[in-house]
Parts: C-alpha cells; structure tokens; sequence
C-alpha cells in the first residue's frame, strides 16, 4: 500500500494520531526513548513490540495520562488536554479491567456517557454493536476478560469517533471473540477512522493491520506497511525432497545459494526463488521429488525484526556484571 | 495501486461539554453503585432514627412525674430568668431615676451537688456571687419578661448597663465599699433609656444606651437586688454538666433616691418581681423584700434577670436544647466523610481514573465536580435527617417534661441547614484527603484522624478542658460549632461546653472546617495536575 502524499482531514484537523520525539523516563527506567510515528485514517495501524517496549506508555502520553518528559502526542492536530468532548475526537481503551465491579455495564457506559453531553440512547447504541446487549445490565465484576475487552471497545466507540486507540484488544478472547474483533478492526477502518492497536503478539494483528509500528526499548524500530514488512524478510526459502543430496548441494551452491541439510533427504535453500531453484537443477540434470516454497510469516519477520531489540535489551546488564 | 481514503465524519452529534456535563456524570456514577447509595442512607437513618429513637435529657426520676414550666420569653424571643425584689414607683412618660449604691452584701448556701432541679439548703453564709446584682432599673412592667433597662453594681464585675435579658456593657470597674460608693442614674426619653455611673455624684459617665421595644406610657422605675445561683463548674464531660450549685442572696443598700418625672408624693413600693423561689427554694431568711428607713433603703433578692443557659446550671427546671437529638450526626458524618474518600480512592484503585481524567482531561473541574456531588448528596440528605431530630426531637424532649430552649425560625434553619452542609464540607475535605492519598485505607484513616477523633477529644474532654477547647478551635471538627443554638453570655455563669456549647461561634466554627477543605482541595487539584494518572506507587 502506497504512502498517501497528504493526510486526510475532518473538519480542516487531520484525523490523525500524530507521536514526535516521545520521551519518559521513571525512575532509571527509560520507558519511551524518541518515540514517533504517525496513524493515518482508513487503515488499522499495529503498533506491536515486545512487553515493555513503551507501547501502553506511549498510548497514555496520547491521552494525557502520562506527561512526556520530551515530544508530543497530536490528536488531530490538537494536544489531547485542549479537545472538547474528547470522546469525540478519539476513543481509546487502555485497560480493559478498569472498571468498578459493583456498577452495571450499561451504568459504565452511561456515566462516560453523561460526561460528553450524551443521552442513554447512544449507550444502548455502542451496547448493541459491542454485542453486550444481553450482558449490559449485569455488573462488570462479574464479567470475562473477553466481555470486558468488547465494553472497553463499546466505550470507545460512545463519541463516534474519527480516531480509535486499543491496547492489546485480543487479550483473553477466544478464537471466535479474535476473529469478531480483526472483523470490527477492519470495519472501522473502512469507515475512514485512524485505528491504532497494540499487540504484543504479531500473528493476532495477522488479517487485520494494514500497517504496523514496530517498537522495541522506547521508540520505533520498523514503520512499515505489512506487504513490505513480509517482503522485506530474510524468512523466505524453499525446501527439497531429493535422493542425490551432495549433487544438488553442489549446483545451487554454485549458484550462490545457502544450502542445509535438514533431514536424510530433505534440504532447506535459502538466497534463490523456487523457480530458479527448479531451472538450476534442470540445466545440471539432478533430479529432486518434491519441491516447496515457504514464504515468511508476519510473525517470523516480526520475530526477526525485534531479536535485536530483545537482546540489545540485556547487553547493558552483561557489562555491569563485569 | 493508489487508495483512495475517505476519512470518517462523524455525524453531528448534540452532546455539550460543561461543567454540567460533568456534574451529570459524577452523579451517574454516584447513583449506580449500590453500595454508596446503601450507606449514605443508613448514615441518613442513623442521624435520624438516632435522634428520634435515642433522646438524651429528660426528666430525671422520670418523665411522668415532670412538668414544663411556664418558662418568661424576652423581647428578644430568648427564654429568661426574671426575679428580683424590687421597691418601685410609676413613671407615667420621660423622666430619670439616680440613686447611690453604698453596699452590696449577699449570703450562700453550701455546696451541693448539683443533680438537676436544686434541694433546699438553710444555712446561709456571707459571700456574693459574681454576677449578684443591685441597681436600679426602669422596666415597662412587672410582668417576668418584660423590656427593661438597669444599672447595676455586681458581685465582681464592677458596674454594669444591662438591658433586655441579653445585653451586658460594662461600666466602672472595681467592687464597691463604704468609701467607694456608685452612683448610678437612668434616664427615660419614649422607648429610648440611656445608663451613668459616677464615684463622687457629681462627675458622670455614659455607660450605654437602649432603644426598648414595647416601653410605651407609664412604665415602673425603681431600685432592685438580686442573686443568681451559686455555680461553679466542674470539669466537662459530654452530656454531663459537671459543677455544684447553690442558692444566694443578694441585699443592696441605697441612699439618695430620686426619681424625676414620677408621680408627685409618689412612695417607693416594695414587690417581688417572678416567682419568689425562681432560684430559691428553701425558706426565705428573714429580710427578702424591701425595708426603708428615712432616706436610706435595703433590697434584699433571690434569683436573675438574664437569659436562661443550657444545661439546667441557672433554673430549678430541666432544660434542652433543639440539638439535643443530633447525637447521631457525628455517627453519619463517620459514614458520609467514609463514602466521600472512596468516591475518588476506589477509581485509583480500579484504575478507572485513567478512564474519568481521559473524560475530562481538565482535571480540576472534574474534582469539582465530584466535590460537588458528593456535597449536594450529604447537604441534602443531611438536612433532612438534622430537620427530624430537630423537629421531632424537641417534641419528645417537651413530652418526657424538659423545657426546650426557644430559638428564632432562623435559628433553626441554621442549625438544619447549618448541619448538612458541615456535613457537606466535612464530605469536599475527606474527598480532597483522598485524592491526595489515593489509596482508600489510607485515606478513610486520615479523615478519621482529621475531623472524627478530634471531636471525640472535643466533647468527652478525655484529655483536659483547654485541649478541648483549643481541639475544637483548630481541628476541622471546630465545623460541629453550626449545631449550637442558643448563645454564650458572659453575664451569666454556665457550663459553656459540648454538645451545647462550643469554642468557636457556629459560623467561625464551619469557617475553620471550610478552610481544611479548601486547602484539602486545593492540594488535592494541584497532584492530580501534576501527577501521572495512576494509582498510588
């Protein structure tokens, strides 16, 4: 997907989450280190690293939980204090078990309700699309992480508006709940809103971002698309199935591929196409029975992007030791 | 391939953002926890029903055996003390009376434990109380509660202006003698009565002037003697007026009468004003009257002519006050400073303060907002609660034979409304507390300790009277001063303690507990500014 040259706008303000130079340190801990990225409308952006790479921290600095040492977070062009009726501007769920247990789901969503001008039609709206409606008059201490994850998004969604913010949405939904959530991320992303979610795990935005920010020890270490992202991946191979196992070594090493055996008769060739791999073996005449390519999974270009980023992370600690 | 974006509009919506908006949604949080809602009824239940239910006072021996007293009320609508021996004349319209003072002695009786209504005591041992009392006096009537003005020489305050019960001014100083006489003088001009005193007769002071209401046509002028009972406190305990009365007399000698104005020839007529036993139940000694011989004159009296204080300490009838059955008030003020904490302590914990401050990002306003629901909630509910115990409270304290203190409609409302809201700002300063805390144990100690165990310590005097007086001066337990409802004088000895009395005045009192709350607010929203929106570390 193409870089769009100019950022869309409602309403002459750029619907957009907008994230220069953030930097937050507590304590000795160096949580956001020069964190930037922009979330464009119309598609999911993944905002993926591992635990404690600065994502939630980030998210709060976005809502103004969390003052920045350094930088800013732009909510439509606008810092997130200056916003009237911020629900209107950008929904976000952050913690999706912050809730008073004793009060209903649709009482939760009444009095964020309540706060920006909004009447109780609005709730039973959000309620109804959440797919709660059967739970809403029950108290949310009683509630599933699952249940609890749909009421934070119902909750977002109160203001209808242009830009959404989840952290880790997937968390503790099951495998119907997962698919209904990439599903709901997807439709609002077709709406035109700016969707920005967060995961610590790559293959649970599989099928639902369109583009991702990779973070790792406080800023970002990939903004990429994910067709590029794949692309871009050193993951690619092809594996062989072959009774002259030496002979075809030979050729393709020839050829300047890097071959391993992986079994009494199987290879793994990585640095050619499978076709070239096949048009290789055909001019030399060794023969082969089965040929497969495999193509890098998000999670293994996600994996092999932040290996760095994880163990940069305990170098500091070796030397100290020393 | 180039995609084309379409951004989301969302469709216009009609929802404000206002300090309204807010209110609304504080007050929606406020109502759907169930739990809140529970307590602060109960707490509600509890000041009522404890009032209605639990009534202090009373007659003691029992309530069949006790009737009210016709009690005199002042022109100023206060309940009064009116008895003295008076050797008076007419004086048809303008006028003056002067008379020289040259002696005040008294006698009183022994000690007795004071257990309610005074027994009788006869031995009689020469001694003035401080606040005896011989002088003259101009008073539209006879009749006990009667507008009046007097000048006086006292036991040991020196001479006095005095008028309507209620008014003290304070004249020359120093106890009189047989070298040192006074002379004092007032004169008459319609409703308008004006106070000397002199040492020598010749060189004269204003004291004070009067405007009396009522003091129409022909009105009574004369000398008059006086004494109240016998009172010395004791240390205070809640409830208990501590301290021994006893009874006294009071004989002042005069010279130099003159009246002007009066009727010609007119005669000076020995009377008792009030009930002869208002303050002396034992059998009169010989001499309680008016006795003239040539140009010199003794009168010699038992009892007041001033208000009539709480606690039964200067009548020989039980009294009460309209706040007698608002014990339960600092049992529901426990509970409401409790809710009010947890309003913002429990979203900390739940981390649900993430969610209300990304609501409302102008964090002050939101505390505000949440002070003022939890304010209007303990305001009205505890009006309501203190309106019962103080309405039907004074009913059941008259029905079980106690004299109920009169106080004005303004009064009363004060005490009822003057109670919600310390209820109010007691609830906007624990809520404060909290929030500086953040952690709901750590809060509902603090507000504990800040405004329920001082006034714990103010009224049982568990550690001595100064500490509690000076407790319920500079702890914001001093707001509990709003339930008293009749005043302090100075010219009248009493147990000037909790729960009728208080250190402070009842608006100086809620004055100091609104200062603990501003500050507990102000702190309050300079962290939540400052502070991350999390949970305490």
């Amino acid at each position: 997907m193409p870089a769009t040259s100019e950022i869309p706008s409602v309403d002459g303000m750029e619907a957009t989450i907008e994230v220069t130079g953030l930097r937050k340190r507590f304590g000795s801990t160096l949580a956001l280190d020069g964190m930037s990225f922009i979330v464009k409308p119309g598609q999911v952006t993944g905002f993926v690293g591992p635990n404690g790479a600065g994502k939630s921290t980030t998210m709060r600095a976005i809502l103004g939980l969390d003052a920045p040492d350094q930088g800013s977070a732009l909510i439509s062009g606008q810092p997130y204090p200056k916003l009237r009726r911020p629900l209107s501007h950008i929904g976000a769920m952050l913690d999706a078990a912050a809730l008073q247990p004793g009060r209903t789901a649709r009482n939760h969503l009444l009095w964020l309700a309540h706060s920006q001008g909004l009447s109780g039609r609005r709730v039973d709206e959000v309620i109804e699309r959440a797919g709660l409606t059967s739970a809403a008059r029950r108290k949310a201490g009683g509630f599933s992480l699952g249940m609890r994850q749909r009421l934070g998004i119902a909750a977002a969604m109160l203001g209808d508006p242009p830009v959404l913010m989840f952290d880790e949405p997937f968390n503790g939904m099951d495998p119907e709940g997962i698919i209904w959530m990439r599903g709901y991320l997807r439709s609002l992303a077709a709406d035109g809103r700016a969707v920005l979610v967060s995961s610590h795990l790559m293959s649970e935005l599989e099928d639902a971002a369109d583009h991702l920010v990779v973070a790792g020890r406080g800023k970002v270490i990939a903004d990429t698309s994910v067709a590029e992202l794949i692309a871009a991946a050193s993951g690619d191979r092809v594996t062989l199935r072959t009774g002259s196992r030496s002979e075809v070594m030979t050729v393709l090493a020839h050829a300047g591929a890097t071959v391993a055996a992986t079994g009494r008769d199987t290879l793994a060739v990585s640095g050619l196409t499978a076709e070239q791999v096949v048009a290789r073996l055909g001019e030399s005449g060794v023969g082969f029975s089965e040929i497969s390519a495999h193509r890098a999974t998000l999670e293994e270009a996600y994996m092999e992007l932040t290996r760095d980023a994880v163990e940069f992370r305990a170098e500091p600690a070796e030397e100290e030791v020393r | 391939m180039t995609a084309t974006i379409t951004p989301y509009r969302p469709p216009q919506q009609a929802g404000r953002d206002g300090f309204a908006q807010l209110l609304h949604a504080e007050w929606t949080k406020f109502r759907t926890l169930r739990g809140w809602v529970i307590a602060v009824v109960i707490a509600t239940l509890l000041i009522g029903g404890v009032g209605v239910l639990l009534p202090r006072g009373g007659c003691p021996g029992g309530g069949g055996g006790c009737v009210v007293p016709h009690v005199p009320i002042g022109p100023g609508g206060a309940a009064v003390n009116d008895s003295y021996s008076l050797a008076g004349q007419p004086l048809p319209g303008d006028g003056s009376i002067t008379a020289r003072v040259t002696s005040l002695t008294g006698l009183i009786a022994p000690d007795q434990n004071f257990v309610g209504p005074n027994g009788p005591s006869n031995t009689l041992s020469p001694g003035l109380v401080p606040w005896a009392k011989a002088g003259i006096i101009i008073t539209a009537s006879t009749r006990p509660g009667s507008a009046y003005a007097a000048m006086m020489v006292t036991g040991s305050h020196g001479v006095r202006m005095q008028y309507d019960y209620t008014s003290d001014i304070a004249g020359l100083p120093g106890s009189l003698s047989v070298a040192s006489p006074r002379w004092l003088r007032l004169t008459r001009s319609g409703d308008v009565i004006t106070g000397y005193d002199s040492a020598d007769g010749r060189h004269w002071t204003e004291v004070g002037t009067a405007t009396l209401a009522g003091l129409t046509g022909t009105v009574r002028a004369g000398m008059f003697a006086t004494s109240p009972l016998n009172f010395t406190p004791n240390f205070p305990t809640y409830g208990e007026p501590g301290g021994s009365v006893s009874d006294s007399v009071a004989t002042g000698a005069f010279a130099d009468a003159d009246l002007r104005g009066g009727t010609p020839g007119g005669r000076w007529t020995g009377q008792q004003v009030g009930a002869e036993d208002a303050n002396y139940n034992g059998a009169p000694p010989s001499g309680l009257g008016f006795r003239q011989a040539g140009g010199r004159f003794r009168v010699t009296g038992s009892g007041d002519i001033g208000p009539v204080v709480a606690g039964g300490v200067n009548t020989n009838y039980v009294t009460g006050t309209i706040e007698d059955h608002m014990f339960g008030v600092f049992i529901g003020l426990l509970i409401m400073i409790v809710i009010a904490a947890m309003f913002i302590t429990v979203e900390y914990r739940r981390g649900l303060i993430a969610t209300t401050l990304a609501a409302s990002p102008r964090r002050g306003r939101m505390l505000a907002a949440k002070a003022v629901v939890i304010g209007l909630v303990t305001f009205v509910l505890g009006s309501a609660a203190v309106a019962v115990c103080v309405i039907a409270g004074s009913q059941i304290t008259h029905a079980a034979g106690t004299y109920v203190l009169p106080v004005s409609w303004l009064t009363e409302a004060r005490v009822i409304l003057g109670t919600g809201a310390m209820l109010a700002v007691a609830s906007a300063l624990a809520l404060g507390i909290g929030t500086v805390l953040r952690r709901s144990v750590v809060a509902v100690a603090a507000v504990i300790v800040a405004i329920v165990l001082p006034y714990i310590i103010g009224v049982t005097g568990i550690l001595s009277a100064t500490a509690s007086e000076w407790v319920l001066r500079v702890t914001p337990a001093a707001g509990f001063a709003i339930e008293q409802s009749v005043p302090q004088y100075q010219q009248v000895l009493g147990h000037y303690g909790p729960p009728d009395y208080f250190a402070l005045g009842p608006w100086s009192g809620l004055a100091v507990l609104c200062a603990y709350a501003a500050v507990a607010l102000g702190l309050a929203t300079w962290l939540l500014r400052r502070r991350d929106a999390g949970g305490a570390a």
